[in-house]
């Protein structure tokens, strides 16, 4: 966090009206808090990228090549080749400002770049001025800018200050996608080596060892096993977590925090406690141990690059299909680019539950399902033994994460699963939710302590949605599926709106999932004591 | 993906919506034809000139319609001097005579649709031609 | 000050028309050449753009989407704002593109209460009533004035002016759609004068062609209603541009070729303006796709194979600590 700690009443005094100084003025001021730390060039070395250098953003001069300014117009030239998505939403936009206040980074922040419109003018002057006749003949008056070292900066701080969430674009008449010009401009700053070290440090990571934390295989295995004895510990029952399980029925691949970060831990006993209980014939994949993407926070083709490994390691193992786990932006990649990037997937079966039958249609190319498509598949044909009282002890929400909600549509099946779960289960405001969800501010790569003002004030809107309901309900936790959001929720909440936890969907899951021969339970999977099921009353209440 | 098919299937919609007047002339409609409204001359002039009757005429006619109607006042006087009868029946329809010939022919043209005047007055239907 | 701009560029061009029209040969000039070159400009121009983004392909789907996929059976599937299918997308396109669906989402987030803040994200439709009123009443103007480039009228165009006027007060008839345009403009642009963040992000291209819409319907409205102008020249002059006969009538009112060459201006300017946002929003990826990526490939025609990290060469780095951790390895 900054120097000086701000306290919420002072971070809440958010001005915004705009400055005087014009928006084509593209200086920008480096305050600490507000910026995320460069790339180190070994990480940027180790991936082949190009002009590494060492450099920090508050720097007066970069290292950019000398022809720097060659490369961005040649980067854009290719780009609106590439991409309809780009050159139209270079064109169209009528700047009505209807995406405006529907950006949390300008909710909390009240800087006029961080409106959607004016971040994509970024980068829209530009093009204005570069490549359409207004620009050229007109100049200014027409919009355009010519590029400059600041503005390249000014690219810098406020690409780095968007995390791709799409709410914009729900809004946008036109349907102009934020992220889409995110990414995009990202992929034009990476051309000139810039890049951010959380970014680019896991990209090497997952590239090299096969997930963002850089865990290597026995750190992978040895991290399940601690899972599977905790697991024990709570219900008495050994579970089997086969790690590159040749000829399995199922390829299982989860963001890697859920192994190695807490709350994300949780569901992963979570997934172990249901995978065991069905006696699903699943695999791990060390070499595929990361369902995160964080190339989609790089470009384009770091993410087809990292998301490779997915079918390579289902064809290598034999599996027939996938199933993906709790993750945001993962099943942003995983639904609207691994099919195109690395398939077809004409090696696998569609996917079937073995239990219900259900044949997974909706996944007839891709071969991939969602663990809460799967789940609430078995739930509704009752193939679990679920006591939602065990969760009573939670008054939960739910959190839509940005991706699964707005490049998926995935609404009703977290619901349908929490609603047989627990039993205390009360929505945000509509604004707030489902596709009009508000993101955790720390997404698409900028969850980072040196940023932390900045997420504070992009978590300002969620946070405020979630102090809704705990005041009005008494919601003491926030559920979500997304381990980006287990991340960084937790010390948005503690900042904002303190006494409220966030937990997988899936750890209620395991809470309420009742397992043959189990001990007892008397805590659930935190090792936190279950209201009613103290010790004298736990007998009793396995009884059902 | 290009999707050429939608693209091109799209520019023709639109070629042809913009281009209606060109096409529907050239085929069931009649480029060439200029109204020609039938006048019975038995005046020596119009009480006000030509080009101004031919675009202002319903301001004078509603002018005159509120002075008689309302106000009682039946003179005219001409810029020339000459006194009119402010009368549709009695000064105007001694010369353009013919609804169907002298009026429809230039409020169908351009489609101003049918005025007020024959609610109350019946509509000449031939001239003493 | 970007609006003054586009108010004195507005202003000239009007000038330019109602002086220059004066002469015979100015005649010729703001009724035939102006116009048909105008005409040539936009067509033109909207097939250089619309194939100039045609070029470029679609490489994935990224629906937007904003509500609840297909997936269970059991699971009722939000076909128009999550469409898995044509059909879908069909109706998506057309709600956005008759009625504006996603501008009526809009909210309007304000802060209540500081400090102890609360943000409320309340409904607000006046920028969609404002947006929908100038477009629709756009559309039936312009459909009205083929009664001046068709002979004879055809029934839907008078059928059309007659609902239009048909509250039946001035004469001639105020016309609905008349009084709607001007209203939604002077709104759509008071509030880029008003509000401080829209004035903000507003540049000269979004002053003017709402100054110029203005101007056309104002003199287009004052000539209607007020000055009264010779329609039946005029619809000779359109009926001979038509027809590829041009003929200047005589008399046309200077205020008539000041209303004719700011539409010429409106012609020209649309193609190489933000206004392309009419054929743009049937381009736009988020929205006219759906959301079927995992039941049917999409294909990229320029996907390339990148440099990938194989099991293999994988294998190879950690062969060791995986066989120490008795972990299967396809080498020994």
């Amino acid at each position: 966090m900054a120097e000086k700690k701000l306290k919420p009443e002072e971070l809440v005094q958010i001005e915004l009206s705009p400055p005087a100084r014009e928006w084509m003025d593209p200086s920008v001021n480096f305050r600490k808090g507000t910026w995320n730390y460069a790339a180190v060039p070994d990480t940027l070395d180790y991936l082949g990228l190009p002009n590494a250098g060492k450099w920090s953003p508050p720097d007066e001069e970069w290292p950019l090549p000398d022809n720097w300014q060659e490369i961005i117009h040649n980067g854009i030239k290719e780009r609106l080749e590439k991409y309809r998505s780009f050159k139209v939403f270079m064109d169209i936009c009528v700047r009505c400002g209807a995406c405006a206040d529907k950006c949390h980074f300008f909710i909390g922040s009240g800087d006029p770049k961080n409106m959607p419109v004016l971040r994509a003018e970024l980068l829209r002057s530009i093009y204005r001025n570069d490549f359409t006749m207004a620009g050229k003949v007109l100049g200014k008056i027409a919009g355009g800018r010519k590029l400059s070292k600041q503005i390249i900066k000014e690219w810098f701080y406020y690409f780095f200050q968007c995390t791709e969430c799409r709410r914009c674009s729900v809004f946008c008449p036109y349907g102009i996608d934020t992220a889409e010009i995110t990414m995009i401009g990202r992929e034009l700053l990476s051309l000139l080596g810039l890049g951010i070290e959380w970014v680019c440090t896991p990209l090497a990571n997952c590239f090299r060892t096969g997930n963002h934390l850089g865990i290597q295989p026995h750190g992978f295995k040895d991290s399940l096993e601690f899972a599977v004895d905790e697991l024990e510990e709570i219900t008495g029952i050994r579970v089997n977590a086969p790690i590159n399980k040749k000829g399995a029925e199922i390829l299982f691949v989860a963001p890697s925090a859920d192994y190695f970060a807490s709350p994300h831990y949780y569901t992963l006993l979570g997934y172990l406690a249901l995978f065991h209980e069905l006696g699903l014939d699943y695999t791990w994949s060390s070499y595929a141990s990361e369902g995160g993407n964080f190339g989609l926070f790089h470009s384009h083709e770091m993410i087809k690059r990292l998301n490779s490994k997915i079918y390579m390691e289902a064809r290598r193992l034999g599996v027939k299909w996938i199933i993906g786990g709790e993750c945001g932006h993962m099943w942003r990649v995983l639904n609207q680019y691994m099919d195109t990037m690395n398939g077809p997937a004409d090696f696998l079966e569609v996917p079937v539950s073995p239990y219900t039958g259900t044949k997974f249609e909706h996944a007839a190319s891709t071969k991939m399902i969602h663990i809460s498509e799967f789940t609430a598949d078995l739930i509704k044909h009752n193939k679990l033994n679920l006591d939602p009282r065990r969760n009573d002890h939670w008054v939960a929400t739910y959190h839509d994460s940005c991706n699964p909600a707005r490049s998926m549509g995935l609404l009703e099946e977290p619901r349908f699963i929490i609603k047989n779960v627990a039993n205390n289960f009360h929505e945000m405001p509509e604004n707030t939710i489902r596709e009009q969800t508000f993101c955790c501010g720390s997404g698409a790569g900028l969850g980072t302590d040196e940023n932390m003002e900045m997420r504070l004030r992009g978590g300002l809107p969620r946070a405020n949605a979630v102090n809704y309901v705990k005041d009005k309900f008494g919601v003491n936790v926030l559920l979500c599926m997304c381990a980006i959001d287990k991340a960084t929720l937790p010390p948005l909440l503690e900042y904002w709106v303190p006494g409220v936890e966030v937990a997988g969907v899936h750890e209620l899951v395991g809470n309420a999932l009742v397992m043959k021969g189990e001990r007892p339970r008397t805590t659930d999977l935190r090792g936190e004591p279950m209201k009613g099921f103290g010790d004298a009353a736990g007998e009793e209440a396995q009884d059902v | 993906m290009f999707d050429a098919g939608k693209v091109i299937i799209g520019l023709v919609i639109f070629l042809v919506l913009i281009t209606f007047p060109v096409w529907y002339n050239a085929t069931i409609g009649n480029a060439s034809y200029v109204p020609d409204p039938q006048i019975i001359t038995t005046a020596p002039a119009c009480v006000a000139p030509t080009a101004y009757m031919k675009a202002s005429h319903m301001d004078l006619l509603n002018q005159w319609r509120d002075d008689v109607v309302r106000r009682g006042n039946r003179e005219y006087v001409a810029a020339d001097g000459t006194v009119y009868n402010k009368s549709l029946t009695k000064t105007c329809m001694d010369c353009h005579s013919n609804k169907a010939e002298f009026c429809d022919r230039c409020h169908d043209y351009v489609a101003v649709g049918q005025p007020d005047c024959w609610d109350c007055h019946i509509a000449p239907e031939g001239g003493a031609r | 000050m970007r609006f003054l701009v586009s108010l004195v560029a507005v202003l000239v061009l009007m000038g330019a028309a109602y002086f220059g029209s004066a002469s015979s040969g100015g005649q010729y000039l703001f009724g035939v050449i102006i116009p048909y070159a105008a005409i040539a400009l936009f067509i033109a121009g909207v097939l250089y753009r619309v194939l100039g983004w045609a070029k470029s392909p679609v490489p994935f789907r990224i629906s937007t989407t904003c509500g609840q996929q297909r997936s269970l059976p059991w699971i009722k599937n939000s076909t128009l704002d999550n469409p898995h299918g044509t059909l879908g997308v069909l109706g998506r396109m057309a709600l956005e593109v008759l009625f504006f669906r996603s501008l009526f989402r809009n909210t309007k987030a304000q802060i209540h209460g500081r400090p102890a803040f609360r943000f409320v994200y309340g409904a607000d439709k006046y920028l969609w009533l404002g947006a929908l009123a100038f477009h629709w009443s756009f559309l039936l103007i312009f459909i009205r004035h083929y009664r001046f480039f068709a002979e004879p009228v055809p029934g839907a165009v008078l059928g059309l002016q007659s609902l239009d006027g048909i509250m039946q007060v001035w004469v001639p008839s105020v016309l609905i759609t008349n009084v709607l345009i001007i209203g939604a403009l002077v709104y759509l642009w008071g509030r880029r004068l008003v509000n401080p963040q829209v004035r903000y992000i507003s540049l000269a291209a979004d002053h003017f062609p709402l100054l110029l819409l203005l101007s056309v319907a104002g003199t287009g409205a004052y000539m209607r209603y007020f000055s009264k102008v010779d329609l039946i020249g005029i619809k000779q002059l359109a009926m001979g541009l038509v027809s590829f006969a041009p003929v200047v009538p005589d008399g046309l009112a200077p205020l008539f070729f000041t209303h004719l060459f700011l539409v010429c201006v409106l012609f020209a300017y649309f193609p190489v303006s933000k206004l392309m946002h009419m054929g743009g929003i049937f381009f736009s990826p988020t929205r006219n796709l759906a959301n079927n990526n995992r039941a049917a490939r999409h294909i990229n025609p320029w996907n390339y194979p990148v440099k990938v990290h194989t099991y293999e060469e994988y294998e190879d780095e950690f062969r060791d600590v995986m066989k120490a951790a008795d972990m299967p390895v396809e080498k020994e």
